[in-house]
């Protein structure tokens, strides 16, 4: 791999497979929308596309090579995304549950 | 000034006298960049959270909803911004090697796709209008279940809000890539420094990926049922 002045320079080869990738599980999440897979479908359309950013950040973004500082903020702020949603919808997605004894 | 020797690199005209080196400068403005495109994640997220919100409260007004959207066009769409991030790398690619002739073509076609995009984009907003499914007044729902009429006009207002913030990303992202555009053909950026055509990158990817999930989240969940 070469090296220019910031760090390595990632190949061409790597930015094509990663956007191929990308197309193929494009392709993969319509054909898995229009199947039946109970209540996997919703699962799975965001589990792919949570790939699919991950490989965008990872190599795109080219957060793979870059210092530990910014990988700290960018998990950082999915994590924060992630407290956001889940602490919402911990309450949202059980509002329906009933106790025994209430 | 062809070695990136210590000295070479004290003197670049590029270099803000309040950094030690390019590398630490451009180490700055990746960190700085990143905080911003944090808070585009925490504005994407509480819209992205209002719709979940909805979705989990009307799950059946919503599922109508989404099966009134074009699956093709919007398929298309996210094929064509895939391509755009790959033109944009390759762009970056090219300045780090020093071709910035193909730097400035490659920008081009990240420009040209962004405008397809939009272009698609522009021809669903078409069919929403001459359908009658744009929130408000003009708002028609003829569906089997028309208790789910208001559920469904509010799909349609979280569909326009979300979309409509997208696209002015991409307009934004277009004017700055422009001027990278503009900025590589004047050979302000070499191999030494180009830390700007980067940022761009990063700013353009982080649109790239609110449509990554925009996509399913509208168009693809529900879709079976």
């Amino acid at each position: 791999m070469e090296h220019g002045h910031h760090g390595p320079i990632t190949p061409i080869r790597t930015y094509v497979i990663v956007a191929v990738a990308l197309m193929a599980l494009t392709g993969l999440t319509v054909f898995a929308a229009f199947t039946d897979l109970g209540p996997w479908n919703n699962v799975v359309a965001l589990g792919i596309a949570i790939v699919k950013a991950t490989l965008i950040i990872l190599f795109f973004m080219q957060v793979r090579y870059s210092s530990n500082l910014t990988k700290v903020v960018v998990i950082a702020g999915w994590l924060w995304l992630m407290i956001l949603l889940g602490g919402v919808f911990d309450d949202y997605l059980t509002r329906a549950w009933r106790f025994p004894g209430t | 000034m062809t070695e990136h020797s210590a000295h070479a690199t004290e003197h670049s005209p590029h270099l803000g006298h309040h950094f030690e080196s390019l590398e630490q400068q451009h180490e700055a403005n990746v960190f700085g960049m990143w905080v911003f495109l944090i808070t585009e994640v925490m504005l994407f997220g509480g819209l992205f959270l209002a719709y979940f919100v909805y979705r989990a409260v009307f799950p059946d007004g919503f599922t109508e909803g989404s099966h009134h959207l074009n699956i093709v066009l919007g398929g298309i769409n996210t094929v064509v911004l895939i391509l755009s991030s790959l033109m944009v790398v390759l762009a970056i690619h090219s300045v780090q090697t020093g071709n910035n002739r193909r730097a400035v073509m490659f920008l081009a076609l990240t420009i040209l796709l962004g405008l397809t995009f939009l272009g698609i984009k522009g021809v669903e907003y078409y069919e929403h209008f001459v359908e009658h499914q744009v929130p408000g007044a003009l708002f028609v729902y003829e569906g089997e279940r028309p208790e789910l009429a208001g559920a469904v006009m509010l799909f349609t207002l979280l569909y326009f809000t979300l979309t409509g913030t997208h696209a002015v990303h991409m307009i934004i992202g277009m004017s700055i890539v422009g001027v990278m555009l503009y900025r590589t053909r004047k050979r302000i950026y070499s191999p030494e420094y180009y830390t700007p055509v980067e940022l761009t990158g990063l700013y353009w990817h982080f649109v790239d990926i609110v449509w990554v999930l925009l996509f399913p989240m509208l168009y693809l969940i529900g879709r079976h049922s």
